[in-house]
């Protein structure tokens, strides 16, 4: 899978409450969330997010609740992938269960700035800028979690799984 | 292979003979949880898998729990379709109205959670139950629909961080206080995916409704899991709350951990979480002038009868600062009517208290108890976000619920020796 787009910017250990804050909870529809995504801290991404656009975050992002809304919102919004240094757990399955790609890169998360663009090819884990064709290494994606991707989240997995028989 | 207390239960539940941190196992879950919030999203992912009926009609609890008593008409939407699924599936434990507390609180208090099982909840704090020797931890709506529909979640088993608490603390310093004491020393990513288990001779002596405050705030410090081996404490709580069923397990003492912390309580004071982050810790004394514009205690990190009784004894003969507003949530009906039958509910409308229905309240922002621009709150909860309490300029400290209740006398944060 290759992706291609812009570059937002955030910090470390940014929260779920900052990726959507429980103030929006009372809907659960992922294009509602979607427009509050990030208020508090990006009032204008919601407005002017593009599709295919990446955020590129610091370390332990996604820490918090458990709420699968904070990935809804984010993949609602247009977003194609989230590159960090490193996610919070809960973060990380919901994602991939989601159908929302994460990449873990240390060099990405301190060298890639805001505005920049970048081409992804997630299957290689590759990173590169567009502007000057610099790359950055990724961890690999574990074979599980790529079979996850590949199935398109864990709802279809498991779907495939019950038809083999192999879910009681 | 020597193993941990939860490589144990893990390997138990996977049917297999022993696992090892790393390892992805597909683990038989016991019981499932989601609440208001979290269940519509796991009921559509449930739908959509297709399966006629859920995996076990008594294994599921659904807990309307968040902004209920309904806040608006948004929720109100959510809980009718989260109690329509709960009857269509004739779902044993579905919660609300009067039979409602936090969930965190009302299934231990129930008997619905015991050592030895693997409960899987979609809700972060689900890591509460370790208290009891469960393996217990939090995922997404995504990961519990699936559990509904097979009774089964896929885990990797974590590597386990021993934190050993030894020493005699200050009756003032709780369960509360020393973990927050440790997430400032190792931070909010110190334990990130990994086990934080418990022991040594100070939680040896702890009270259960303390082990759960601790166990409650191990995702806090990014932990998957938090865990105590069960012992006589654990057994007599067992023994009041729940029918037969537990399996009471404990590391072998050649077990591996990826790190050991020792944690000496003897000298502890009081700990205090500045915003915008439960690592962000300080002594009390430490605290300086933080003048109040609310104090809130409860929520599943401090909502139980003990943590009340805490406050009350502070609060007894005294009045919360003029202009601050102390709000009070018992964290189950039955906390409710034992505080009302003790008198702690009396004494905490003499200190002119608001006490609110058994739910989350203002502990994620909710309502009942917002916090306008600018404004400041201590509470007994476990996260301090920005915004986590209200508007995004406001601010959120976190203490034990004596602290709590001194600091409404005060007005400002401080100890009940200040009073
Ligand atoms: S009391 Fe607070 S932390 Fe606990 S379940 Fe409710 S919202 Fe979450």
């Amino acid at each position: 899978m290759m992706f291609q787009g812009k570059i937002w910017k955030l910090g470390d250990d940014i929260d779920t409450d900052l990726i959507i804050p429980a103030r929006f909870l009372n809907v659960s529809e992922a294009s509602e969330l979607a427009r509050n995504c990030l208020a508090d801290l990006r009032p204008e991404f919601a407005s002017s997010v593009r599709s295919g656009d990446v955020i590129v975050a610091g370390g332990n992002f996604g820490c918090g609740s458990s709420r699968e809304h904070a990935p809804l919102a984010i993949k609602a919004s247009g977003v194609s992938l989230i590159i960090a240094r490193s996610f919070a757990r809960i973060f990380y399955r919901n994602a991939f269960n989601i159908g929302l790609p994460l990449l873990e890169s240390r060099e990405a998360s301190e060298e890639l700035a805001e505005d920049d663009e970048v081409r992804v090819d997630l299957a290689a884990g590759s990173i590169e800028r567009i502007a000057d064709s610099r790359r950055f290494a990724s961890s690999p994606v574990p074979d599980f979690m790529a079979e996850i991707i590949k199935a398109g989240g864990l709802v279809p997995y498991t779907i495939e799984r019950i038809r083999k028989g192999e879910a009681v | 292979m020597p193993m941990t207390i939860t490589e144990k239960i893990l390997a138990e539940h996977a049917a297999r003979e022993t696992v090892s941190p790393g390892d992805l196992i597909q683990v038989k879950v016991d019981m499932a949880l989601a609440n208001d919030i979290t269940a519509p999203i796991a009921i559509k992912v449930f739908n959509e898998i297709g399966r006629e009926t859920v995996f076990d009609r008594d294994a599921v609890a659904l807990v309307a729990d968040h902004f209920v008593p309904n806040k608006d008409i948004a929720s109100a939407q959510q809980v009718k379709f989260v109690r329509e699924f709960a009857r269509l599936h004739n779902i044993t434990h579905y919660y609300e109205g009067g039979d409602v507390g936090i969930e965190h609180v009302i299934l231990p208090e129930k008997g619905l959670v015991l050592p030895g099982q693997v409960v899987i909840g979609a809700d972060s704090h689900t890591c509460t139950y370790g208290a009891l020797g469960a393996f217990s931890t939090g995922v997404g709506s995504t990961d519990l629909g699936v559990i509904m529909a097979t009774g089964e979640i896929w885990l990797k088993v974590p590597p386990t961080i021993r934190v050993n608490i030894e020493g005699t603390p200050s009756p003032l310093v709780g369960g509360k206080d020393l973990i927050l004491h440790l997430i400032g020393m190792i931070g909010v990513e110190g334990a990130r995916y990994a086990t934080l288990e418990f022991g040594g001779e100070t939680v040896r002596r702890m009270p259960m409704y303390q082990r759960f405050t601790m166990a409650n705030m191990a995702i806090e410090a990014g932990g998957k899991n938090g865990i105590f081996e069960p012992d006589d404490s654990t057994r007599a709580f067992v023994d009041e709350h729940s029918v037969a069923g537990a399996v009471y397990h404990r590391s072998d003492s050649d077990a591996r951990y990826e790190r050991v912390i020792t944690i000496d309580a003897t000298s502890l004071e009081p700990q205090v979480a500045f915003p915008h982050s439960p690592a962000n810790v300080r002594n009390l004394s430490e605290c300086g002038d933080v003048t109040l514009d609310q104090v809130f205690i409860g929520s599943c990190t401090n909502g139980s009868l003990d943590d009340l009784r805490d406050a009350a004894s502070v609060l007894k003969g005294k009045r919360a600062a003029r202009g601050l507003r102390l709000i009070v949530i018992p964290g189950s009906p039955k906390i409710y009517r034992e505080a009302v039958r003790e008198g702690i509910a009396e004494t905490l409308l003499d200190a002119n208290a608001v006490i609110g229905p058994p739910c989350c309240g203002p502990c994620l922002g909710g309502h009942m108890g917002i916090l306008a621009a600018g404004e400041r709150a201590l509470a007994t909860t476990n996260r301090n976000f920005v915004g986590r309490m209200g508007h995004p300029e406001s601010e959120v400290y976190l203490s034990n619920p004596s602290v709590a209740a001194a600091s409404a006398v005060l007005g400002k944060i401080g100890g009940p020796g200040e009073l």
